[in-house]
């Protein structure tokens, strides 16, 4: 019964979808005023509606009903409470409810927080997101219904992944569709713009905030994404360039110039155009991303669903949404002509070049992921492309970037000339060759040119940020957020950098057979293996490890690798202890049994991993705080803003 | 006009995304079609002090069929070739891929033993030396020991109607 | 058929995606090195993307034992991605050969990078350069601080 309840109200929101679509978009190029005035009670009621959908199945999680076909495949009576309500979204039918919820939610939020829009934009801003939930919810009602019926309803359901189980990997995709439909946002002003014919900076300050937050939002998913990735796999690893990791790398990578170039609009109302098609070109990798993980052209561990037939309506959805607005902006760009002029050596031109830097890693990464489809569309063979061509590309596409993030917060806008940009940098730059040069000396076990470019990036940057703060003849105190929020954003790349670069390059990595009381030194650390006993859960067995880490002779912590086995699943799962700290971490993870009591184990010491993650929630505290600078939150209207409406 | 640029380039990128539909990314070709067969020497199943080699079967055409009892697409596949051989005059040699000697036996006298012999692999070498990565896979191969066919999964009616028997029948015309 | 392969492959497919521990031994440490070099350039290929380190499926675990054993007869990496290639096609290697068919893959980045900044190039000539006086620090300030206020 809920279950129907739940159809029923997708099918209503699907009709409200349309409606908020077509009518206030009619009614902004018609003139009607009660077209227009339609569009936020429509956005509303399409929320509700799939609001209620989304509780009906939820609902049907939490009440155990097996005969709804989805909740057989994703749930189980033993799952615990709160994986029951993740589960929700764990595979492909459930993802789409809550894709579609987050950007309902989110138009209903723009709505709310639109004083100073004049109504005309407004309307057809909720009218291409109104398009955006038409696709998610057709593609749910035609293709991926979770409220298909069961019958005959199993006694009880197949489990959940048991990877699945996971408090990091049941906010993961929460957070990073935040980020997706945020990024709608930016997609939707820039159509309205384009069809307006017009755009200028008050358009730019109401677009940057969304972004901003959509950004901090992808920033997070990301990163939880790879956090997760790197203690539940059990390798060490925390990226592998797979196409589905690709496919949220892309859109952040164009996401980060879409907000620089938001930033050159507003102050000096230029790169109008350049504005207009990142925004597009963003949102279009958020649904190419979408195609890729839900269609089966790429093989991906990650892959929500292998279904071509699926993948055909993705397609024919990505080809009007995608080439719609392309299409709209061959047509109306040279409407957005930009007047400002600056010359060569400028913030302006530091910021275009930025961009594209940023753009070609993203088309380098799109490059990297498609090639392997090109070669065998084209017949010409089958061939893979891995973290050793990513890894090797990107590195060189990540120096001249960072190199340019420092000189970003020193060069004028409008005009600068060379000498004194030289003079500012002699300083951070002499600084910074010598962190980079002296640190890896006198701290690390062997040198490499590698770990001098990260360190000498990461310095670079973070010395330029800081730098910034204590240079104007204001107090850092009184600089506004937005100011602040670049300024931390930067120095979080900077802490991220140091992290891939020295765990990169001093992880140490071993497989060994111990006995229990053998032990294995790495450095100044000692494992021991104290023994392995059987350990019974609710829903797994386990074979747990007791290992005792020792530092120069001193015991540190007992670690407790586990290797379990669920009671749906036959196959084992390894679950490693890792004792987290500041400046490294030590992983270990629990083999086979080699007879004799003896165990293989893997046992890792990686320094400084945790700064990867550190410097993710560093920069996406700094998209907070420029989000939320004073200007975006002023209420009313300015004289300024009554004149344009 | 560069403003219709980023439009082109989607306009192609949907024509590789629409083609990629039609592909599986899975699927690996085998780099051998048109190359020599790699050679092997192993055990007979039926008879472990006799030997069967590549060699053995230089002259004629004939299907390598790697299979397993543990593998359950090969009981499917078994019936097809089962036919096949009844109804051809073709060699097909069984490659016992990492199985165990009593259950592939068990296994042949369930459902019938179409093989005019069953190599043994038993730690899969000689499969990883074939570019084996799946169980059941097929070879065809000619006169001259070239391999040149590769039927990747369970050979079907339909790719022995289509595929298999017009290049037998081929190969069957060239001279050794 | 396809759907015959598929539903073939993951049958085949062990459902964990997590690490293999092999406890191999080596004499010396530039084998070693080139051991875990190559298990992590080569793919599993009955596996959902994933290298040879990463997975625990039976063929990956054959051709560690087959990297292991050629590494330690002194076999260079050319040899082994040599063999590996000769029975999987480039399929196999997670780090793409450069020949004709990946020339655009490995150039391509920096292509990219060159078209990016002739556009900007081009972009910039078409605005006049600024024929203004330069402003002095001291005015530069003033003014931005004259700016900032109003922004208040």
């Amino acid at each position: 019964m809920i279950a129907e309840i739940g159809h029923v109200a997708l099918i209503i929101a699907f009709v409200l979808a349309v409606i908020q679509a077509l009518v206030p978009l009619a009614g902004a190029q018609l003139g009607k005023t009660r077209w227009i005035n339609l569009a936020t009670p429509v956005a509303r009621g399409q929320l509700l509606f799939v609001g209620l959908a989304y509780v009906c199945l939820t609902y049907s999680f939490l009440v155990n009903d097996f005969s709804v076909r989805y909740v057989a495949s994703t749930s189980n009576t033993a799952l615990p409470l709160i994986y029951k309500i993740s589960g929700v979204w764990g595979a492909h039918e459930g993802s789409l409810l809550l894709w579609a919820l987050l950007l309902s939610s989110w138009t209903v939020v723009v709505s709310i927080f639109s004083t100073g829009i004049p109504k005309i934009m407004l309307a057809r801003v909720i009218s291409v997101m109104g398009m955006v939930s038409v696709g998610f919810i057709s593609f749910m009602l035609f293709t991926s219904n979770p409220f298909v019926r069961l019958f005959p309803a199993p006694v009880d359901g197949r489990s959940l992944n048991p990877l699945l189980q996971d408090p990091g990997l049941a906010i993961h995709p929460p957070m990073l569709y935040m980020g997706y439909v945020g990024f709608s946002v930016a997609f939707a002003f820039s159509i309205a713009a384009m069809i307006d014919g017009k755009l200028d900076a008050a358009w730019a300050r109401w677009v940057r905030p969304w972004t901003n937050i959509a950004w901090v939002f992808m920033t997070l998913g990301i990163a939880l994404g790879s956090w997760w990735a790197y203690y539940e796999l059990g390798w060490g690893g925390w990226w592998f360039w797979d196409p589905v990791e690709n496919a949220s790398l892309m859109p952040w990578l164009v996401g980060t110039a879409l907000i620089h170039s938001l930033a050159v609009t507003e102050k000096r109302a230029a790169f109008k155009s350049w504005t207009v098609l990142l925004a597009i070109f963003t949102f279009s990798l958020v649904l190419l991303g979408t195609f890729l993980v839900r269609s089966g052209v790429l093989t991906s561990v990650h892959a929500f669903a292998t279904d071509p037939a699926r993948g055909v309506f993705i397609l024919v959805f990505l080809i009007i949404v995608i080439g719609g607005s392309l299409l709209l902006y061959a047509w109306r760009a040279p409407s957005l002509r930009s007047v400002g002029q600056f010359s060569i050596v400028s913030r302006e031109t530091g910021l275009l070049l930025n961009n594209v830097i940023l753009a070609t890693m993203a088309g380098t990464v799109l490059l990297g992921t498609l090639y392997p489809l090109v070669l065998d569309a084209l017949g010409v063979g089958k061939i893979s492309v891995g973290p050793p061509y990513f890894n090797q590309v990107m590195v060189w596409l990540a120096v001249p970037l960072y190199l340019l993030m420092g000189l970003g917060f020193f060069v004028r806008w409008k005009k600068d000339s060379l000498s004194r940009l030289s003079r500012k940098a002699i300083i951070p730059l002499a600084v910074s060759l010598v962190i980079a040069i002296l640190l890896p000396l006198l701290f690390a076990p062997e040198q490499h040119w590698l770990t001098f470019i990260g360190l000498i990036s990461a310095s670079w940057v973070a010395l330029t940020a800081l730098l910034w703060l204590l240079n104007s003849n204001t107090s850092p105190f009184k600089l506004p957020l937005s100011t602040w929020g670049a300024v931390i954003a930067h120095l979080g790349m900077a802490v991220t950098v140091t992290g891939i670069t020295l765990t990169s390059m001093y992880s140490h990595e071993k497989d060994v057979r111990l006995a229990p009381g053998e032990f294995y030194e790495i450095g100044d650390y000692q494992f021991k293996l104290i023994g392995v006993k059987e350990v019974r859960r609710d829903n797994y067995i386990a074979y747990q490890g007791v290992v005792e880490a020792s530092e120069a002779g001193k015991h540190l912590v007992l670690l407790h690798p586990e290797k379990r086995t669920y009671s749906q699943s036959s196959m084992p799962m390894t679950e490693a202890a890792i004792d987290a700290g500041l400046f490294r971490d030590l992983f270990v993870a629990l083999g086979e049994p080699l007879g004799s009591g003896s165990w293989s184990l893997r046992i890792y010491h990686k320094p400084f991993v945790r700064w990867i993650w550190m410097g993710s929630l560093i920069m996406a505290f700094g998209g907070l705080l420029a989000a939320m600078d004073k200007r975006y939150r002023r209420r009313g209207k300015t004289k300024n803003e009554a004149v344009s409406s | 006009m560069k403003n219709s640029l980023p439009l082109i380039l989607f306009g192609l990128l949907v024509v590789l995304l629409g083609v990629g539909l039609t592909l599986d990314p899975r699927e690996v070709p085998s780099p051998y079609i048109g190359k020599a067969a790699p050679s092997f020497n192993l055990p007979k199943l039926y008879a472990s002090t006799d030997s069967i080699s590549l060699e053995d079967m230089k002259g004629k055409v004939w299907l390598l069929n790697v299979w397993a009892s543990w593998c359950g697409a090969c009981r499917s596949e078994h019936q097809v070739i089962n036919r096949f051989v009844k109804n051809n005059q073709i060699d097909v040699i069984g490659l016992n891929y990492k199985d165990n000697a009593d259950e592939a036996m068990q296994w042949l006298d369930n459902l019938g033993n179409p093989y005019i012999s069953v190599a043994v692999d038993s730690d899969g070498r000689t499969g990883i030396d074939w570019g084996v990565y799946g169980v059941p896979e097929t070879f065809v191969i000619d006169k001259k020991g070239i391999i040149r066919y590769k039927n990747i999964g369970p050979v079907t009616q339909k790719s022995i109607d289509d595929t298999i028997m017009p290049l037998i029948i081929e190969l069957e015309q060239e001279a050794s | 058929m396809k759907k015959w392969i598929t539903i073939l492959l993951l049958l085949l497919i062990p459902l964990q995606v997590q690490a293999a521990i092999e406890t191999y031994q080596f004499e010396q440490a530039e084998h070693e090195q080139l051991y875990k070099q190559m298990i992590e350039e080569l793919r599993c290929l009955v596996c959902q993307n994933q290298n040879l380190s990463a997975s625990n499926a039976g063929l990956a675990k054959d051709l560690r034992q087959q990297t292991y054993e050629m590494v330690t007869e002194g076999q260079s990496q050319e040899q082994i991605v040599d063999y590996m290639t000769q029975r999987y096609g480039d399929f196999v290697l997670y780090r793409p050969p450069v020949k004709s068919s990946t020339a655009l893959l490995w150039f391509g980045p920096f292509i990219l990078l060159i078209v990016g900044i002739l556009v900007l190039i081009k972009t910039l000539r078409a605005r006049k350069e600024l024929a203004d006086e330069s402003l002095s620090d001291e005015q530069h300030d003033h003014i931005k601080h004259l700016l900032d206020d109003g922004e208040k």
